[in-house]
């Protein structure tokens, strides 16, 4: 397939149909809406379902009953939305269930306002749910990433058992770029044994279920799955480094305020103020490692982000005390202007 | 000659369920009508939160257990994505009515083509007694320790009568299993519910009236004539939809 040119928030139905899923259930919620209604006239046309559920903890338990049948399934919201949906996303968790979420964010708390936002990254990597828990959070910046990310979610999600989220932002959201669909290889999926679909007197019958009502059962259990996260970390962080290699001032930034850092590079670049950009697209699992020896190297941090300052923390935490770290951020829905962040690069590079 | 055998659609494990609760009485019969139904292969159950929630555990086929008052959500995600699996619910009256009740609803409102045994027994079983949507006016629990006043807790819900209103809604009867004549038309309603979903004509659910003689702080004897004396003139027994035209509608 040749490129198109797609808004992001329907390129997500198309990924997804490329991807085999056939089952959607979701509610409405401003800025996303366009996944379902897009889901709402493609979905008939090969064969598919796009249900539009009483609401967001519906539509989650929806996903959760057709991914226990072995399907591949979507949900999407925005962060309300996704309030709503953590009490289903923690039983899917617990229950090893794959499924892709998507949270084009807005911002917040409460029912906060409808323009981009990063506000719901402590959200997505620290607490979706309760109980000890992660799941897989990928974070665009293009439209073509949008694409890939979305097909590659449904692939992370049957290998390891665990929903997978798309985090992206209003801005992406309804941004249109280039797309080509087949640029990305499919990966190697399990067979899923375990699947509630009827045993049809073939075997045993499968229980699809998180309680373990023994304290020592349920330790053993959540151990093995942070044995699973353990590998995931090991390898499946993906990241984008652009002109690290001699970078001063590091900016760590991700989606939509990666953008807008790397225009800002460029022009620091172009003053002499020796600054790069480290984006990370797996934001849970976290590029750790790769931050931790960026920090031997460059002499100070940037996090920037649509927010009051959330990932800053994943990053202080990553170059353990080594380099300094700041944060420059918007929130309530505004974003950032290039200026913005050169002016904060030019202020850094001075006390170099 | 066998005149009496264990359900294959139940598993060898021993119910955990108190003495004189009905709850083993009803999954017996579910189990009875999926042997005779033969659909065991293609039957998927979905376990509550509550007493039952080791339903999974009890029942032969592929189970599911579902979050506090969603099991009528993962049941329709069960079912669009395999229309070809018989599928129910297993729910008591706080999972159901209280939690559950826009799931419960919204699949009468949609039609969905599952089937739901809904346990009243007035009372929350596992939590230890406390008031349930269904908790008649007047009944004590260990939340309404003076009675259940309506002007503050308001009132019970009828669950048949209001699901029955509901257009896609194929059959919707309440049974009690107080009695042995009661026990076998409970079945017979199982069944016929079970029957409506594999016939594709829409929801069906089952209200079986049910003891708790634990939190009512009964003997089971006791406790299944307070059925008989305070629920059944509550809650009455029959049939109020059935769109196949084979049972007297009340």
């Amino acid at each position: 397939m040749s490129k198109v040119l797609m808004k992001g928030n329907e390129v997500i139905a198309e990924a997804a149909i490329k991807a085999g899923c056939r089952l959607y259930f979701g509610y409405p919620i401003t800025p996303q809406t366009e996944i379902s209604e897009t889901l709402a006239k493609r979905m008939p046309k090969v064969g598919g379902l796009c249900m539009q559920a009483e609401s967001e903890i519906a539509a989650i338990n929806m996903v959760l009953g057709a991914s226990s049948t072995g399907k591949r399934v979507l949900t999407s919201s925005s962060s309300p939305g996704l309030s709503l949906k953590s009490e289903g996303i923690s039983y899917i968790v617990g229950s090893d269930l794959p499924c892709v979420i998507v949270n084009v964010q807005r911002g917040g708390p409460g029912l906060g306002g409808i323009q981009p936002s990063q506000a719901d990254y402590f959200q997505a990597t620290r607490a979706l749910g309760h109980g000890d828990m992660h799941i897989i959070v990928l974070a665009p910046a293009s439209i073509q990433e949008i694409g890939d990310l979305t097909q590659e979610a449904f692939d992370l999600a049957d290998i390891y058992r665990t929903p997978v989220m798309i985090l992206a932002d209003g801005a992406l959201g309804q941004m249109m770029e280039p797309i080509d669909f087949d640029a990305r290889t499919p990966r190697e999926i399990p067979e899923k044994t375990w699947v509630a679909s009827g045993h049809h007197n073939k075997r045993a019958h499968n229980i699809i279920n998180s309680l373990y009502i023994q304290p020592e059962d349920l330790e053993k259990n959540i151990i093995s799955r942070f044995e699973r996260y353990k590998n995931i970390e090991n390898t499946e962080v993906k990241y984008e480094s652009f002109m690290t290699d001699d970078a001063d001032i590091v900016i760590v930034s991700f989606g939509i305020a990666s953008r807008i850092s790397k225009s800002a590079i460029i022009k620091a670049r172009a003053a002499g103020i020796k600054a790069g950009l480290l984006r990370p697209i797996t934001v849970w699992p976290f590029p750790a490692k790769k931050l931790r020896s960026l920090a031997d190297t460059a002499k100070t941090f940037l996090s920037v982000e649509l927010n009051m300052g959330q990932m800053v923390s994943d990053v202080k935490l990553a170059v353990e005390c080594k380099k300094p770290v700041e944060f420059y951020g918007r929130t309530g829905g505004m974003i950032p202007s290039v200026d913005e962040i050169f002016g904060k690069l030019s202020e850094m590079s001075k006390s170099l | 000659m066998i005149v009496f055998d264990k359900p294959h659609a139940l598993t060898e494990m021993p119910f955990h369920y108190c003495p004189g609760c009905t709850h083993g009485i009803v999954h017996r019969l579910v189990a009875e009508v999926i042997d005779e139904l033969g659909c065991e292969g293609r039957t998927v159950g979905i376990a509550p939160v509550g007493c039952s929630v080791f339903a999974y555990n009890y029942f032969n086929c592929d189970m599911i257990e579902a979050p506090h008052g969603r099991a009528p959500a993962v049941a329709t995600g069960v079912k669009r994505a395999c229309p070809e699996n018989v599928v129910f619910t297993y729910q008591g009256d706080g999972d159901l009515a209280a939690i559950g009740t826009a799931e419960t609803v919204h699949v009468g409102a949609r039609g969905e083509n599952i089937t739901i045994i809904f346990i009243n027994n007035a009372i929350y079983g596992m939590t230890g007694g406390q008031m349930a949507p269904t908790t008649l006016p007047g009944q004590v629990s260990t939340t309404t320790p003076y009675g259940r006043d309506v002007k503050i807790q308001g009132n019970p819900i009828r669950v048949c009568e209001m699901l029955s209103t509901l257009s896609g809604t194929a059959y919707a009867e309440r049974v009690a299993v107080d009695c042995v004549k009661n026990i076998k038309n409970a079945k017979k309603a199982i069944k016929k519910a079970f029957e409506t979903q594999i016939k594709g004509l829409g929801f069906s659910i089952v209200e079986v009236l049910s003891s708790c003689p634990t939190n009512w702080g009964k003997t089971p004897e006791q406790a299944l004539e307070w059925i008989r004396t305070d629920m059944i003139p509550y809650y009455p027994l029959g049939v109020y939809k059935d769109t196949t035209g084979e049972k007297e509608v009340k």
